[in-house]
């Protein structure tokens, strides 16, 4: 490996290993979204119908689009404080490639969020009567599918950072964004209980994420050097 | 950054003041031609076009719903387009088009949805149906909506082009996507559906109209457009000395 | 000798419907420090952000060791340290902690010298205190820590003094001397005037102007 090579990594690994070590001492950041996650599926039941053959049919888009929102509600925090104390101007500033550091902080928001969701998603599954035979797919959809949801998001953020009402703003920019994912991951979930086979399902849900890994990172950068210079 | 492939006059528009100068030549002409155009296509198509063999004359609003559904996205794609030549080259022309174009082209996408719904009643017996085309042009508002929202929360008119031309483009990149995956989830849920218009080989008598009304709205909108971009200009140029000319002129 | 750092050539840039500046040049050599003055609102901290490459908000050109800025982009931000109006330290993080993801940040950075540097601006004792339970001055000073690991030839320096005490300022001018006699330079602006044996030269900014008003 080059020395340029190294420095990358060390980039990488510095950066990422930073925001778990922030996201672990601001506790409530961690845990909102997946509260928000619980009383979201637990509000359907109860403002709809509490019947299982009805929640299970339910269940598989339910899940997704609830995670889809706790997703899009942690995201306003990937560069807030960095923006508030400064530390986002210093990132710019840093002779390394921007791509890697907003990669490695997706990563890290991603840790925090999308795989969170996915460990406690078959919990919220099982409250709501979705069929065993399903859960593989829900859990590999969602591994699959978060972090496209985390990586488009950070557009989203960098494009409100600087803006003092940005928490809604943000869901408009990035909601339609989101609908792809939405459909191919709650999609899989329901062909999983039907039985159905699932790779194309996944093939897709990979070729998304391979896109995104590829340009939002860069649409991002660029949303941050915008945001700053305003 | 000079750049020696692209035509002079590519850097000239740059100019606020040559550019409405050279709107405002073009304005009278794109008025004759698009009034001439839309008069005479929706006059063919509501009186002297033939009945649809199935829908009867119910069919006749594709007159409308055609050219708005494809104006909206065309402007979608001017609006990323000029955002783009924005960012790169500074071109401040190129940001006050791409934000005149924004609320045009939503109000565009509004008109196919209004028109598909419209036309949705006496087809499917209701006013709406998630069918692929009605439920992708519904996103097109909806990335519409973000834009024009991120546009009017950041107040410096510089940051505000700039990050408007980032979301413009990154929806650029997603709108091929958005259709491609709300096409497939909606065959996955209503097989065999009736679509509105991929109809097999629609004769002459009805399609040469509807391609006159196509021409018509992208001169009519490129008017509304040139009219807005107008405004724009001396909005922002109010302070210049050639506006303040102008206006005193007129004044 | 002394040679031509920075520079830039006819800066434009106006905010809200005023002219900060209008044809601004300026040069910077090394071994000097260069001041710049200005009322509130003059456009001091805009014309650091836009020699820093923070703000793009501006047109003219910027030339670094005589080449374009754009082509040089990367050779200027490795040779530059900006520490701005807010710290860039996090409040979540111990002063250690900060200073390491910087020298993360910044691959030239020994990452060794981040306990000497602590030493110098006079925080041994508060390493493990994360930096929201510190005072203002002392956050400050883990910005201004950066100084003393930095080799970089360029320091960009928006108000470094505030919330400073006197013997703290003594340190840092001390060490901007250290800085200039090998080769480096400094552009600063500060409120609080500067010892008498310091070479600076001051750049004044003058009043904004509305558009339009020649």
């Amino acid at each position: 490996m080059s020395n340029q090579q190294t420095s990358f990594a060390k980039l990488f690994v510095h950066t990422f290993k930073r925001d778990l070590v922030l996201a672990f001492r601001r506790k409530s950041e961690l845990v909102n979204p997946l509260i928000f996650f619980l009383i979201v599926v637990t509000l359907f039941p109860i403002g709809v119908s509490p019947e299982p053959q009805f929640l299970a049919e339910l269940a598989p888009g339910l899940l997704w689009v609830a995670a889809l929102l706790s997703t899009l509600l942690s995201m306003e925090s990937l560069f807030k404080a960095d923006f508030d104390d400064g530390s986002l101007e210093q990132l710019l500033l840093s002779p390394q490639p921007l791509f890697m550091v907003v990669l490695a902080k997706v990563s890290a928001h991603w840790l925090m969020s999308g795989l969170a969701l996915t460990l406690v998603a078959p919990v919220l599954a099982v409250m709501l009567f979705l069929p065993a035979e399903g859960m593989p797919g829900l859990m590999l959809s969602l591994l699959l599918g978060t972090p496209t949801l985390s990586l488009i998001g950070a557009i989203g953020a960098a494009l409100t950072v600087g803006l003092r009402r940005g928490g809604v703003l943000i869901s408009l920019l990035v909601l339609p964004l989101y609908i792809p994912v939405l459909i191919f991951g709650s999609s899989a979930v329901q062909a999983a209980i039907t039985g159905l086979p699932l790779g194309g399902y996944f093939a897709l849900l990979g070729a998304l994420l391979a896109l995104a890994l590829a340009l939002a990172p860069l649409a991002t950068g660029a949303a941050l050097r915008i945001s700053v210079s305003g | 950054m000079a750049v020696k492939w692209l035509p002079r006059w590519f850097f000239q528009l740059a100019s606020p003041r040559w550019c409405y100068q050279i709107t405002g030549m073009l304005i009278p002409w794109f008025a004759v031609v698009s009034i001439t155009l839309v008069v005479l296509g929706t006059i063919w198509g509501l009186a002297f076009a033939p009945a649809d063999y199935q829908q009867g004359n119910s069919f006749r609003i594709i007159y409308l719903h055609v050219p708005a559904a494809i104006l909206a996205q065309s402007f979608y794609m001017l609006m990323a387009l000029a955002g783009a030549i924005g960012l790169i080259w500074k071109m401040k022309v190129a940001d006050m088009v791409a934000k005149s174009v924004a609320p045009i082209g939503a109000s565009l996408a509004v008109l196919a949805l209004l028109t598909g719904a419209i036309w949705g009643k006496p087809t499917w017996g209701s006013w709406w149906v998630w069918d692929a085309r009605l439920t992708s042009m519904l996103v097109l508002l909806f990335l519409y909506l973000g834009v024009i929202a991120l546009n009017s929360a950041i107040e410096s008119e510089t940051t505000a082009g700039q990050a408007t031309a980032v979301l413009s483009l990154v929806g650029l990149v997603n709108i091929p996507i958005i259709k491609y995956s709300v096409e497939w989830w909606n065959t996955l849920h209503q097989p065999a559906s009736f679509k509105l218009t991929e109809k097999p080989a629609m004769p002459p008598e009805m399609w040469v109209p509807l391609l006159v009304m196509v021409i018509g709205f992208y001169t009519l909108f490129g008017l509304a457009l040139m009219l807005r971009l107008r405004n724009e200009i001396l909005q922002r140029e109010r302070r210049a000395s050639w506006v303040r000319d102008l206006l005193s002129v007129k004044a | 000798m002394s040679t031509e750092l920075l520079s830039a050539r006819s800066l434009f840039c106006e905010r809200d419907d005023r002219i900060l500046f209008e044809g601004l040049d300026l040069t910077l050599n090394t071994g000097e420090i260069l001041q710049i003055e200005g009322r509130n609102g003059s456009g001091k901290t805009t014309l650091l952000r836009i020699l820093s490459g923070l703000s793009s908000h501006f047109e003219g050109e910027l030339y670094w060791q005589g080449e374009v800025m754009g082509e040089v982009q990367e050779a200027y931000l490795a040779d530059l340290v900006y520490i701005g109006h807010l710290p860039g330290v996090s409040g979540q993080l111990t002063a250690e902690e900060n200073l390491r993801w910087h020298c993360a940040l910044h691959p030239s950075l020994d990452i060794e010298k981040i306990d000497y540097a602590i030493g110098q601006v006079g925080l041994r004792g508060f390493e493990d205190l994360p930096a929201y339970q510190l005072s203002a001055g002392q956050k400050r000073r883990i910005a201004l820590a950066r100084l003393y690991m930095s080799e970089a030839k360029l320091w960009i320096l928006d108000e470094p003094f505030t919330a400073i005490d006197k013997v703290g300022v003594a340190a840092k001018e001390a060490l901007m001397l250290k800085h200039l006699s090998c080769g480096g330079s400094v552009i600063l602006t500060t409120h609080q005037d500067m010892s008498d044996h310091m070479p600076v030269r001051t750049l004044s900014l003058g009043e904004p102007q509305e558009i339009g008003d020649e």
